[in-house]
């Protein structure tokens, strides 16, 4: 048994500890929002959070992440979500949808740790997420977006 | 799929069939136009008691959509077509997928299917008819039930208004009855000065489930006492399984079942992580055959070979070898481009529960009529006894719609090895290694110019795989020994050149080959706008100007390259460090022009930093998709132009995923300023035009920085070097 909490809620999942992460969330806990793109930590469909960290969940074993917070898509906090959400949303970002999760998820971890990224950091944050719809110019200006949103609502 | 435009004029059959669940439900059908796809003999469809559009006691209308929603925006601009004639508001509509049934087949391809970007010009006039119709019947409803004369009524958002009586209705309270009403016929559509839904921004309307993870795609099905599955297929192609040892993989916990399929071993368990496992753990023996001999160089050189002698003839005019040889100036060149793999973000997967009497098929596909009828011939059942679910599509781009529905049909045969529903999924390196790729083409093109620098002589011979042969649609497409699709933007090359051929040899191999985001037009708008950038230099004359003035009896050509000339700033410097290149190319009925900036390193290194894109689509129906479809077409041209290659050596696919398969990430994405010209001619696609012409447009601005020729994709460091070097 291996326990994990997963978007504040505990389990307890009857698995072998190198099982990845992401086909624990998927599989067993059945949060589907979380995707499978490579498996290799190529392409971030399958990012998650741990301990607030951007994490490649299909290549983490599930054994190195019990006992920590791990967030899902089905779970990121509205604080973190919903100005990243409502700037997706205005954006008109996703196309075919498929990458969006792992791509928010990067997003938010990467607004989390600096609130107010310039291009270049947005390049380092979120260049491990392909997006084969190449919907890159639009997720560039969202997280801007996202980020003048919540900083103006951090000056009220 | 077929580029031509669509224009259907002839509607002659209209019919509603009756209420499901109270809604109103309307069939509606446009029969094919004819030969363009297989599908040629379509038979009249029967009226199925599902359809279009249902609306609810509460006013919300549901409208099925009959396309796969893959990232292209069908889920709103099929519904903004409906919407439009309905009379409406946009908040109250939601959308569902449409069942496999013969109702939705594609008004021009005769079969469900999405593909060729034809889904809003082949919607077009059926589904503002549909919607229309609706309207309609909602008023004749609720002028009966007032006693009023229906030219007295008018329907307007939602509700039918009998001005003469301040009587109103709302759609809601009429729906149930206007089921029941005979369908009017001849209905008359808006005037499209009066359009209030088509041409605006709407917000697409499936952004909500895409961004907190809600949306399913066919990987997230789960149905009841269902095994995940992953298959063994063999490592080369057209091999089969010679003999296998089990033991290690059946003792894998959560491992059910072992069992052989056609195309290899399937190992089921609880979960995907315990099948791989037990993949993993088999031992088998592959009878290879042939296919361990296929090698990809080995191919270019017998493409080389087969290019010395004459092709079947696409395209004649004049006498382009005598026009040639008494040229001024003569020009050469070879063009390669490698096999693809479509590399959706969502790799293959097929959710099946097949029964004694019914087969239901939960997956996103591009091709329910196809894939209906192919689990139905495995599973023993009747097309109608297949029920269909289609999911959201993560990326199609031609690989969703595959010919012999090889996902759909392995995953029934799957099922029916277990007899236990089942979950097949593909691991990347599977959806990588399984084929169907865009087709390896290797491209001879000689040309003459005059004295003025004028072209008098092209020629153009064609080599690689027809995508169409061995498919059930061969009969219908292939004529004169041409696969359209082979030579789909080089036999029609629009440029005023009086001496033309262009030929063809389309050699068989067991590379399997599919349509990859704009088809032929992947290669053509490379090779034929590369070339003719090559004849401008040769002429010493500026690109556009030369471009332009082959073009002129081609307005549209003009209207697109004239727009992206002024928004580029061509004839202006570019920004320090950067060149520009500039590409023209028509293809599904669409014009697109495109200008990139790229600045190019010592080492060859390209990076693209902007792509300006012009558009001609006709009337457009969501201006922010077909924007979106620009920047996406461009981006996924981008990926193959840059890093795309698939190569096979002793039969083996070396590539596995996406180290080795490279595609553009964030920080190698140019910016792409999209801009349309207004137009009120009917609709076209816009799905796949945004791709044939970045490649060209790259290549060309390369030799702008460089003075250096790439005739070969993709583009790669090492390649660029070498063809500086070689100047």
């Amino acid at each position: 048994m291996i326990k994990l909490n997963v978007n504040g809620k505990d389990y307890a999942v009857d698995v072998s500890s190198e099982v990845p992460l992401l086909w624990v969330i998927r599989d067993h806990l059945q949060l589907t929002g979380t995707k499978f793109g490579c498996g290799m930590s190529l392409c971030g469909a399958c990012t998650v959070h741990v301990d607030g960290e951007a994490t490649r969940s299909c290549v983490t074993p599930v054994g190195d992440v019990a006992g920590k917070k791990i967030v899902t898509i089905e779970g990121l906090p509205p604080d973190l979500g919903n100005p990243l959400q409502t700037a997706w949303t205005a954006e008109e970002v996703p196309q075919c949808g498929y990458c969006q999760p792992g791509q928010i998820m990067a997003a938010a971890a990467l607004l989390a740790l600096n609130p107010k990224p310039e291009d270049a950091e947005i390049d380092d944050a979120m260049s491990g997420n392909i997006c084969r719809c190449g919907t890159y110019p639009r997720i560039r200006r969202a997280i801007h977006l996202a980020a003048k949103t919540t900083s103006a609502r951090g000056e009220q | 799929m077929n580029g031509t435009s669509i224009d259907i004029r002839r509607r002659n059959f209209l019919k509603a069939s009756a209420a499901v669940g109270g809604g109103l439900i309307l069939g509606f059908y446009v029969p094919s136009r004819g030969a363009e796809i297989a599908a040629a003999q379509v038979p009249p469809p029967a009226v199925e008691p599902n359809a279009w559009i249902r609306i609810d006691s509460n006013g919300n209308i549901t409208i099925l959509v009959a396309k796969a929603e893959m990232g292209q925006g069908v889920y709103t601009s099929m519904p903004m077509l409906i919407a439009e004639e309905l009379e409406v508001n946009w908040d109250k509509i939601r959308v569902a997928p449409a069942p496999a049934a013969p109702v939705y087949k594609h008004t021009v391809f005769g079969v469900q299917v999405t593909g060729g970007s034809t889904s809003v010009s082949s919607s077009w006039d059926q589904l503002r008819t549909v919607g229309a119709t609706m309207r309609e019947m909602l008023i004749l409803t609720a002028a009966k039930q007032w006693g009023v004369a229906p030219e007295t009524c008018q329907a307007k958002m939602g509700l039918v208004k009998h001005s003469a009586s301040s009587r109103e209705a709302d759609y809601g309270s009429l729906a149930e009855q206007a089921a029941k009403m005979s369908v009017p016929q001849n209905v008359t559509l808006k005037d499209p000065k009066d359009f209030k839904i088509i041409g605006k921004a709407v917000p697409r309307l499936d952004t909500p489930e895409k961004i907190d993870g809600s949306g399913l795609f066919g990987l997230d099905v789960r149905i009841l006492d269902m095994l995940i599955a992953v298959v063994a297929r063999s490592p080369v192609f057209g091999g089969t399984v010679k003999s296998i040892k089990d033991d290690q993989a059946k003792k894998i916990p959560g491992v059910k079942i072992v069992a052989q399929v056609p195309t290899g071993i399937v190992v089921a368990a609880d979960d995907f992580w315990s099948a791989k496992q037990g993949r993993d753990a088999l031992e088998i023996v592959w009878e290879e055959g042939e296919g361990a001999q296929l090698s990809t160089e080995a191919l270019r050189e017998q493409y080389a070979e087969l290019a010395k002698a004459p092709g079947a003839v696409a395209h004649k005019e004049g006498d382009a070898g005598q026009a040639l040889s008494g040229a001024a100036k003569q020009l050469e060149g070879v063009y390669e481009v490698p096999y693809l793999a479509h590399a959706c973000m969502e790799p293959l997967n097929c959710v099946v529960d097949l029964r004694e009497d019914r087969c239901e098929i939960w997956t996103g596909t591009q091709f329910q009529g196809g894939d209906q009828n192919a689990a139905a011939a495995v599973a023993g059942l009747q097309p109608e006894q297949v029920k269909i679910n289609t999911m959201l599509l993560g990326g199609g781009f031609g690989r969703r719609a595959n010919p012999h529905s090889d996902f759909v049909v392995e995953a029934v045969q799957v099922a029916k090895a277990l007899k236990k529903p089942v979950k097949v999924i593909w691991t990347r390196e599977d959806d990588m290694r399984g084929g169907y790729y865009r087709p390896l083409w290797y491209s001879k093109l000689a040309a003459g110019l005059d004295e003025e620098g004028k072209p008098v002589a092209w020629t153009h011979r064609i080599v690689g795989q027809s995508i169409i042969a061995g498919t059930a649609f061969e009969e219908a497409m292939i004529q004169n020994g041409i696969d359209g699709a082979s030579v789909e933007g080089a036999a029609d090359l629009p440029y005023a050149i009086p001496n033309l051929l262009v030929d063809l040899h389309s050699p068989k191999n067991l590379v399997p080959v599919q349509w990859w985001r704009s088809v032929g037009h992947s290669h053509t708008g490379f090779v034929v706008e590369s070339f003719i950038d090559e004849l401008a230099a040769a002429a010493g004359k500026d690109p556009y100007e030369f471009r332009r003035n082959l073009l002129a009896a081609h307005p549209r050509h003009l209207g697109v390259l004239e727009l992206v000339a002024k928004q580029a700033g061509w004839g202006q410097a570019p920004p320090a460090g950067r060149s520009r290149g500039l590409s023209v190319h028509a293809s599904f009925g669409s014009w697109v022009a495109q200008v990139a900036e790229v600045s190019v390193d010592k080492n060859g290194q390209i990076s693209v930093h902007r792509v300006v894109c012009a558009v001609d689509c006709g009337r457009v129906v969501n201006p922010d998709t077909v924007k979106a479809q620009m920047e996406s077409g461009i981006i996924f041209g981008l990926s193959a132009a840059l890093f795309g290659e698939i190569t096979l050596k002793g039969g083996r696919v070396e590539q596995s995923n996406f180290h080795d398969y490279p595609v553009v990430r964030l920080d190698e994405s140019p910016e792409v300023d999209v801009h349309i010209v207004p137009s009120s001619e009917r609709p076209t696609g816009v799905g796949e035009p945004g791709t044939p012409p970045i490649a060209a447009a790259v290549a060309n601005a390369v030799f702008a920085a460089t003075g250096a020729r790439v005739r070969r994709l993709p583009m790669t460091a090492d390649r660029v070097k070498e063809a500086m070097k070689a100047m």
